[in-house]
């Protein structure tokens, strides 16, 4: 149908807008100006390249995990290398008869499902419950250290800012700076050498663990407590490795938005200094960290290893560490896999916080920080 | 007076090149009271770990009468739990840390230059090829690869470890690169070079890095501090399998044999803590006083 006549041509228009193509094409382009939509896209693809490079190092490097342990158990209990190799593949979840391209295949089929095999070591212990067994002590601990260091260290930058150049300002300023220098797991074991074992403050020994033993989970306060006084130590760690960091950003955010138009603006209208300091400075301010905030997040929980070797606190990072040593490949995949995922959910978060909260920034925005 | 008044713009000018920058540097980095403590600092733990120990001999003399003594004039800083002296243990302990450091820092520098000054100005498909490669990186837990990797692959000299953490580290660097190319990029200069068809390998190396040497240097600096703070975790937690000495090794001893949960090993822990902090904390107020210096608005980043 060729148009002739401009009432045709409409006509043409009009019937090809409402097309059902012209609508599901509409539809993509604008799924497609969502952040969210690139911000998945980015995350699926990066979840798969971390699972091939997983797949690569397990199966596919030389003396790789399944070759060594098929060998181990030949070794140890005697059998054929057939029998040995059934074994292995139940723990490794794949299929060792197969082609290597469709074992990949059902590996990232099974993964999809939830299923990331079971523990070389204790046999019958699925990796997915040893993950949620340890992980919510991790988001716990460091989630508890993110918000009171983000809170106080975005307050005291904002005051820092507000009194430019006062004994304040250089005290914060400088302890910020070498807060911020200092790497976590020092801080770690300067906490436990000091408070512990030199001033015999804090019971370190008692504190191990995520609770103390012979007390039942529940929403009382005794378990509360308990909980709390155990996570005392991972918590400090993660705010004072966190604090200095929020400051200095809080301190140079504020002091760049009391150049702004608005805030002069808002001084010439006569607005109180609180109500200036408050909606206006400070809000704007801050945005740009709540989405460095997610990002940091993300951060932390993957920088957690070292901490919670170092206090014995019985999060995902310790049993990283209990899997390296006793080479239990599965549990170790499992676990880096789920630590890519939570940065990869933390980024997402900043990206969706950040378009929503600055209306400066259009569907188009989304960089980290 | 007059004299002193006449004399020196033409000492300003005898003096030029190289020596007269390094001069101006010093004189602007001297107003700032943290940057200088942290180049006094920089320098003395290079000083340190690279050529006192071509005059202090390394002393693996066990001495088990004297277990944990505190400081005193023939051990500074005390001694270990067989007795040897830890002072001379941090002499020798600093280089395989700062090597990596100054590794690490130098290849992932390189390779965020390189490549980002290329995304930034050959630009389409290129740039949006490197730039992803470089999204999909920053998105990777760096230390629990890094971990995987090392159980896997066995990390057994300092230059496959200091490699494998420039690896690690380049990804944000090169971002930023390639923002700060993309704003180069548009100045007259570049613009004339690109009508003379002078070529990108021209463009690049002759027109637009030099002016982002100070820019390059602090990134290394930051790149070494990350790189240094991950060989010293993994040492400390016993995951790299490195001899010899290093602070990081002092601490993993301390930490295996449970040093840390006694009272007298207090001088030994702290002599590598305090060498590991200060030399982080100097690159860090040096870092921040250059930001200061070449870049006043720059600070943000902080």
């Amino acid at each position: 149908m060729t148009a002739t006549t401009p009432a045709d041509a409409r006509l043409v228009t009009e019937v090809y807008r409402d097309s059902q193509y012209a609508r599901g094409r509409r539809a993509l382009v604008w799924m497609w100006d969502r952040p969210i939509a690139r911000a998945l896209t980015r995350a699926l693809i990066t979840v798969f390249l971390v699972t091939t490079l997983n797949f690569v190092l397990i199966r596919l490097m030389p003396g790789n995990a399944i070759d060594n342990y098929i060998a181990q158990i030949m070794n140890e209990q005697l059998l054929s290398y057939e029998d040995a190799a059934q074994q292995a593949s139940g723990l490794f979840n794949l299929d060792l008869k197969k082609p290597i391209h469709e074992q990949y295949l059902t590996f990232l089929g099974d993964l999809v499902r939830g299923n990331l095999g079971h523990s070389m070591l204790s046999q019958g212990t699925t990796v997915a419950s040893i993950i949620a067994a340890y992980l919510p002590w991790t988001l716990f601990t460091v989630g508890l250290g993110l918000l009171l260091s983000f809170s106080v260290g975005t307050f005291l930058g904002l005051i820092a800012a507000y009194r430019r150049n006062s004994p304040f300002d250089h005290i914060v300023s400088t302890f910020g700076s070498i807060l911020s220098a200092i790497p976590n797991y020092i801080t770690a074991l300067v906490l436990v050498v000091i408070l512990g074992t030199q001033l015999r403050l804090l019971p370190i020994a008692q504190m191990r663990g995520s609770s103390s033993p012979g007390i039942a989970p529940g929403f009382n306060l005794e378990y509360i407590a308990d909980i709390l006084f155990h996570a005392a130590l991972p918590v400090a760690v993660y705010f004072l490795a966190t604090v200095g960091h929020w400051l200095l950003s809080m301190k140079s955010a504020t002091l760049a938005t009391l150049e702004e138009d608005y805030v002069t603006a808002a001084r010439a209208r006569g607005l109180s200094d609180g109500r200036i300091s408050t909606a206006y400075v400070g809000r704007n301010a801050v945005l740009p960290l709540v989405s460095q905030l997610a990002i940091t997040a993300g951060l932390v929980v993957g920088g957690a290893f070292f901490i919670e070797v170092i206090l014995v606190y019985p999060g995902i990072g310790l049993r990283l560490f209990k899997s390296i040593e006793q080479r239990d490949y599965t549990v170790m995949q499992g676990i880096v896999l789920l630590l890519t995922i939570s940065v990869i959910v933390a980024n997402i978060v900043a990206d969706v916080l950040y378009a929503r909260l600055d209306p400066r920034i259009g569907r188009a925005g989304g960089a980290n920080g | 007076m007059s004299v002193a008044a006449l004399a020196r713009p033409t000492m300003r000018a005898r003096i030029s090149g190289p020596l007269a920058s390094t001069l101006d540097f010093l004189r602007l980095l001297a107003r700032k009271p943290l940057g200088l403590i942290g180049l006094i600092g920089v320098v003395f733990f290079v000083v340190l770990a690279f050529i006192v120990p071509f005059f202090v001999p390394y002393q693996d003399f066990v001495d088990v009468t004297a277990i944990y003594q505190p400081p005193s004039l023939a051990h500074p800083l005390g001694t270990d739990s067989s007795g040897r002296d830890v002072w001379n243990q941090i002499i020798h302990g600093g280089r395989d840390i700062l090597t990596v450091g100054l590794i690490a820092g130098f290849f992932s520098t390189l390779i965020a230059v390189t490549f980002g000054s290329i995304a930034a100005v050959v630009g389409g498909k290129v740039d949006a090829l490197i730039s992803g490669a470089a999204d999909f990186w920053l998105t990777i837990p760096h230390i629990p690869i890094i971990v995987l990797l090392g159980s896997i692959l066995k990390f057994n000299s300092i230059f496959v470890i200091a490699g494998f953490l420039a690896l690690l580290a380049w990804a944000g660097l090169l971002r930023q690169v390639r923002a700060q190319v993309l704003s180069l990029k548009e100045r007259d200069y570049v613009e004339a070079a690109r009508s003379l068809d002078l070529g990108l390998f021209h463009i690049i190396f002759k027109e637009i890095l030099p002016n982002m040497r100070s820019y390059i240097v602090i990134h290394f600096i930051l790149a070494m501090t990350s790189a240094i703070y991950g060989v010293a975790g993994l040492t400390i937690l016993g995951l790299i399998p490195l001899s010899g000495q290093n602070w990081g090794l002092m601490l993993n001893f301390a930490y295996v044999r449970g040093a840390l949960y006694f009272k007298d090993s207090l001088w030994y822990i702290l002599s590598p803590v305090l060498a590991i902090v200060l030399f982080q904390l100097s690159l860090v107020w040096l870092v921040s006083a250059l930001e200061d210096i070449f870049n006043p608005r720059l600070r943000s980043s902080g």
